[in-house]
């Protein structure tokens, strides 16, 4: 049996000086009224006036190396933005892929000139990237994908359809997996490429898809005969599967799985500042230790990517209890407190409330469902 | 992890493995001490671990000694190896020897209280104290109280002096009640103003049975995991079933997260910054030890429910240790009693560094 473990582990002193800077930015701009704290502002709330300034700041592509307009600071820091970021609830979804994921994977495997391409405008808050995996008919089953491209001359003809694909409306490109060389038997993981596709090229229809809450997140982004120049093949043609599963490793364990209600919870603790009831106090306090457990995992996983580890296990376990936290947030607050969810209360309780449950079906499929994650975890127990 | 406690846990590993098998484990529960089980830890200096040398210790750092007790706690290992190590944590801090004695400690229960009166020559020492590990097994009980002006107290008393009740928890393991009935103690084996906080001390005990909890949950996964790829049935080992692939991926993650918060709540004590963190690692335990005792005890059949399987060993020390030194509901009321005290805009601050400071009620 593997044994799975995440030691524990503190912040180097930089990133907590680094954690008042954020701080002291977010309470100024909160005051100046740019944003309202939101749950799960990661996935919907777009503000291209935040995100550049956080670029402005230097805080986004922190990691990445100077010339490409990074800031060469460490993932640590980069996960002090993080958590800060979300616990502040603000408007991030902008760039949000483009940095988390879009960004490491061209410096992983992109060429010299995507990344002179991409990266800078990346960092300034400027460029955004949407996620092409997803496909009607492939969901959990990702290797099952048909879109294809085809090479014709020096350029790819791309034929196929995206769905679920966030952000995409604001999107200026999007990474998409691929069939480049057709399927053949058991060998489903093979033939598999990435390619950047410019969203505003001719043959790329997007069609809005509305949650069950009317917001415009989800999209279709269908292709007909889209040309791709050849250098917008990402890595190695054929080795799709393999970048798009380190990709995936980017975004399984960090704090957005734990903390996309934790503007819930805060107003929550407002509301029940003066209570002295032992069964108020017992619930706080469990959720609270679960939290706290929780992040120190998170920031354990973080430790041990910079390490050089892959504690991709690890990773997956995290997610799983994350966000169902994040949904059990929830369950308290409608044990504690008597309130009537809603979108037009004027009562902040009651708004977040209602986003919080209107977003949570989503905590527990997005980025690998809690059932896929459970089966990579127990085959990592070597059952 | 440091080299030195590497060392340890792997030595530590190496004896109890060997030692406690189920037989051992089984006969300690009927009432047969492991004197050579207790022997050869001795001699590793394992039972005075994390104690400095300067008191008679063999050094390291209390990090060190629950690293020990965790691996005790895998192996579900049948002697006080918590409270020898509590007891000489207590005379470290007040300039005593440490003893290479099994050694028992109380209070363990909050509500029960020792009176000390101060007499010529000595003090005198009553009251009842119940729950105390291995009370029967032992010659010395370490106490810790305090004097009627609020002044802390370490001293020991023999238990040949007191009346024994004799108890024991789920898991067959001494918990006795002790009577002291106006015991005298000479002046020069009492410390008092010790540098020793009550709350270090109920911490440093709580913290005893968060690491046991984590070692034992460690075993439980390991048992579940090879049992699941052993026993078949409809043609099939079990774990091939994906019911029991989502029940083990379930378990594993409160184990890992229990593992992550006790050696979280350890590194917070022996910074010296502690807040919370032997509260919310309570809390965070002595759940997972409820939900995995119950999928564990369900993979493992009817076989798991016998005295023949060894999974019981871990189970009914979990079904133990999770009530003692505070029930889950207990720390999550003291800590929701903080979270409220403080505020709503210092719950993350509190989380991300532990660095606020309790507002006095
Ligand atoms: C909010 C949100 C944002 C998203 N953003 C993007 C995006 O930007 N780009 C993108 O490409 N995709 C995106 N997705 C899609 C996401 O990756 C998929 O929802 C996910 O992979 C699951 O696929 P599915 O929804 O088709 O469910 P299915 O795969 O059809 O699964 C349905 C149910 O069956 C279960 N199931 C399936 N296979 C198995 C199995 N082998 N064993 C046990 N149970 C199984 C699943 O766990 C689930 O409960 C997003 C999804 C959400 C909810």
């Amino acid at each position: 049996m593997k044994t799975l473990n995440l030691p524990a582990t503190t912040l180097p002193d930089e990133a907590e000086k680094l954690r008042n800077e954020i701080r002291e930015f977010l309470a100024d701009e909160m005051a100046a009224g740019t944003f309202e704290p939101r749950c799960d502002s990661w996935l919907g709330s777009h503000s291209a006036e935040l995100s550049e300034k956080l670029g402005e700041r230097g805080w986004l592509g922190m990691t990445w190396p100077k010339k490409y307009g990074g800031h060469e600071r460490t993932s640590l820091e980069r996960f002090v933005l993080t958590e800060e970021l979300l616990v502040a609830g603000a408007p991030v979804s902008a760039h949000w892929f483009a940095d988390r994921q879009t960004g490491p994977l061209l410096l992983n495997y992109g060429t010299e000139q995507q990344r002179q391409t991409f990266l800078p405008k990346m960092a300034k808050g400027q460029l955004y990237f949407a996620i092409g995996l997803s496909e009607p008919n492939s969901g959990s089953d990702l290797a099952s994908i048909s879109t294809r491209a085809k090479k014709i001359g020096n350029k790819w003809v791309i034929n196929g359809a995206k769905i679920w694909s966030s952000g995409a409306h604001h999107a200026h490109y999007m990474l998409v997996l691929l069939r480049t060389s057709p399927l053949e038997d058991g060998k489903k993981y093979a033939g598999l490429s990435q390619i950047i596709v410019d969203l505003s090229s001719s043959g790329v229809t997007i069609r809005p898809i509305n949650l069950m809450t009317g917001e415009h997140h989800f999209n279709e982004v269908i292709f007909e005969d889209v040309e791709v120049s050849e250098e917008m093949v990402v890595g190695k043609l054929g080795e799709g599967w393999k970048q798009s599963m380190a990709e995936l490793a980017f975004e399984r364990s960090g704090p957005e799985r734990i903390l996309s209600t934790y503007p819930l919870l805060q107003e929550l603790l407002v509301q029940l500042e003066d209570s002295s009831n032992p069964h108020v106090k017992n619930k706080i306090g469990r959720l609270v230790a679960r939290l706290w457990t929780l992040r120190q995992m998170s920031l354990s996983v973080a430790t041990l990517l910079l390490e050089g580890k892959s504690p991709d296990i690890e990773a997956a376990l995290v997610k799983d209890l994350g966000t169902a936290f994040e949904k059990e947030v929830i369950e308290v607050t409608r044990d504690l407190v008597s309130v009537r969810p809603s979108l037009s209360s004027k009562n902040r309780l009651e708004v977040l409330l209602a986003e919080a449950i209107l977003h949570a079906p989503g905590f527990t499929l997005r980025g690998g469902t809690t059932e896929i994650l459970r089966s990579i975890i127990s085959k990592g127990l070597g059952v | 992890m440091s080299d030195i406690r590497n060392m340890l846990v792997e030595t530590a590993n190496k004896i109890l493995k060997d030692f406690c098998m189920k037989e051992l484990v089984m006969d300690a529960e009927k009432g047969i001490w492991p004197q050579e089980l207790w022997n050869i830890l001795n001699e590793t200096g394992m039972t005075i671990a994390g104690i400095p040398e300067e008191v008679g210790g063999v050094g390291g750092d209390v990090g060190d000694a629950l690293s020990l007790l965790r691996v005790a706690g895998k192996y579900a290992a049948p002697i006080p190896l918590a409270e020898t190590f509590i007891a000489n944590w207590l005379f470290s801090t007040s300039g005593r020897e440490a003893s290479t004695q099994a050694l028992t400690v109380g209070p363990v229960r909050k509500e029960d209280q020792l009176n000390f009166t101060k007499i010529a020559g000595g003090w005198l020492v009553f009251g009842k104290l119940r729950d105390i590990p291995w009370a029967r097994n032992v010659k010395e009980i370490a106490l810790f109280g305090k004097t009627e002006d609020g002044k802390s107290i370490v001293t020991t008393v023999p238990l040949e002096n007191c009346q024994i009740n004799k108890g024991v928890n789920l898991a067959g393991e001494p918990r006795d009640e002790v009577v002291l009935t106006n015991i005298f103690i000479l002046d020069e084996s009492v410390a008092i103003n010790t540098q020793v906080k009550e709350v270090d001390y109920w911490n440093i005990s709580t913290l005893t049975r968060i690491v046991l909890m984590a070692g034992a949950l460690e075993k439980v996964l390991e048992l579940s995991v090879d049992y699941s790829n052993e026993r078949s049935q409809f043609g099939r080992a079990i774990g091939k079933f994906q019911a029991i692939k989502q029940q083990l991926a379930v378990m594993a993650g409160e184990i890992v997260a229990s593992s992550t918060a006790a050696d979280s709540a350890v590194e917070a004590f022996c910074s010296g910054k502690m807040v919370n963190e032997v509260a919310m690692a309570k809390i965070q335990v002595g759940e997972a030890s409820s939900l995995v005792t119950k999928i564990a005890h369900q993979v493992h059949g009817a076989m798991g429910f016998t005295d023949e399987h060894p999974l019981h060993l871990l189970t009914r020390r979990l079904w133990s240790w999770r009530d003692e030194y505070g029930t889950e509901s207990e720390w999550a009321e003291f800590l929701g009693e903080q979270v409220l005290a403080n505020g709503s805009e210092n719950l993350w601050p509190m989380i991300t560094s532990s660095l606020v400071t309790q507002k006095v009620n």
